[in-house]
């Protein structure tokens, strides 16, 4: 199967490894990311002004892309899939979105329309629903026996639940599911969909370090001793608390290392 | 600052599209939000001030700065209210003034770090600035 894949500003910089064990273990898996050809910034945050405009047209033409491909498009990053799947039903629901989108569209040097036609999906997705967890938990070759894993949910990939569809918002089990496919053990607890701070350690450090130490606090009460996450901005606000004594880490780095595809 | 202030709710209401007369006040938004400690205007009284044309107490709280977009308010809301696209709504009214952004590039060099992803610059300035 070959999907369009949008990897965002971030994993073109300083997430390159959430990219590169991501392309690497989809072709063990069975599954090609086709980069989407000069794709933009999708802005990292949805734009919720219902009359905002052009800040919605990136992740517009990125969906297009793959509508002219007929492919599904696959993110990994949670604000990309965040902001690319709002923008696509706010393409399929909203009417006068619709109109004043395409007439921009319109103008493009290959005026064209679009409709909210792309499926939007998160690369957990494809594991768990294309792949299937127990043919991932199959082609494990280096399962992970023993190493106990909180998953690290954030908000971006669950809320809101109306239109992410990702997971139950409350109680989700997909990152857990995957953990036990490559063989760890998951440690559940209670803040795994606290906010860890988002935007806002740009300028409120303390506050958000406030946010993430709590979640780390909390996951060490349960007995993590390693964290998981889609999120380049969640990975860092993760490691201000003490990094050292949780580290957080991208979910396909532990995937490389399951299915043998780890550098040494 | 802007008009008189039925306009500005109506205003405010048009750009959220938030439906802030479906209210109960049940406090679930504030009880679920991770700044509220920090906010000097809480998430329901975001939603009070809508209802009752309190447009300037929005528009002058600080707290448009401490909410972090988690949609927890959203989640968790049983009347389906989004009071996180009220202070989304007030947040731009505030940065499409002349003069108002929250943060500029010449901010910026103090504030990175080595480790600092171009996600963060990206969202604070659409969240910041215009
Ligand atoms: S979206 Fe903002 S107001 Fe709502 S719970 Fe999160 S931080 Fe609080
Ligand atoms: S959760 Fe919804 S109904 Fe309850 S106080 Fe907040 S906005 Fe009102």
């Amino acid at each position: 199967m070959v999907y369009s894949y949008y990897p965002g500003c971030t994993l073109k910089t300083k997430a390159k490894v959430l990219d590169k064990n991501a392309r690497l273990c989809a072709e063990v898996l069975g599954f090609t990311l086709e980069e989407v050809e000069e794709w933009q910034c999708c802005g990292a945050v949805y734009p919720m002004g219902a009359d905002e405009i052009a800040t919605k047209l990136p992740a517009v033409r990125a969906l297009h892309a793959a509508s002219e491909k007929e492919q599904g498009i696959v993110t990994l990053c949670s604000a990309c899939h965040h902001v690319l799947k709002r923008v696509n039903e706010d393409m399929c629901q909203n009417k006068d979105l619709q109109t004043t989108v395409n007439n921009y569209l319109a103008q493009e040097e290959t005026p064209y329309t679009y409709h909210g036609e792309t499926t939007v999906l998160h690369y957990l997705e494809i594991l768990r629903d294309q792949i299937g967890f127990d043919n991932l938990a199959a082609k494990v070759k280096n399962p992970l026996t023993g190493r106990k894993i909180g998953a690290y949910y954030g908000c971006m990939l669950l809320r809101p639940s109306s239109v992410m569809q990702f997971d139950d918002p409350e109680n989700p089990t997909i990152l857990e599911d995957f953990i036990k496919a490559i063989g760890a053990e998951p440690v559940v607890y209670p803040y795994r969909n606290e906010c860890c701070g988002g935007y806002i350690s740009l300028k409120e450090k303390a506050l958000a370090e406030e946010m993430s130490q709590k979640i780390a606090d909390n996951a060490l009460s349960k007995g993590a001793e390693v964290l998981i996450t889609a999120c380049p901005l969640c990975l860092y606000n993760m490691k201000k608390p003490d990094g050292e004594t949780l580290p957080t880490v991208y979910f396909t780095e532990l995937l490389a290392e399951a299915l043998g595809l780890k550098e040494e | 600052m802007h008009g008189n202030k039925d306009h500005q709710a109506d205003q405010i209401r048009a750009i959220s599209g938030a439906e802030d007369r479906k209210c109960m006040k049940c406090g679930k938004c504030s009880a679920s939000c991770p700044s509220y400690d920090v906010m000097d205007v809480r998430p329901h009284q975001f939603v009070s001030y809508l209802r009752g044309g309190d447009i300037d107490a929005m528009l002058n709280a600080q707290s448009i700065w401490k909410c972090v977009s988690c949609f927890a308010c959203v989640e968790r809301c049983p009347q389906d209210v989004k009071p996180a696209q009220i202070i989304e709504a007030a947040r731009l009214m505030v940065i499409r003034q002349q003069g108002e952004n929250y943060l500029s590039p010449d901010d910026v060099p103090e504030l990175l770090d080595p480790e600092l992803p171009q996600q963060l610059l990206a969202s604070a300035f659409r969240k910041y600035a215009k």
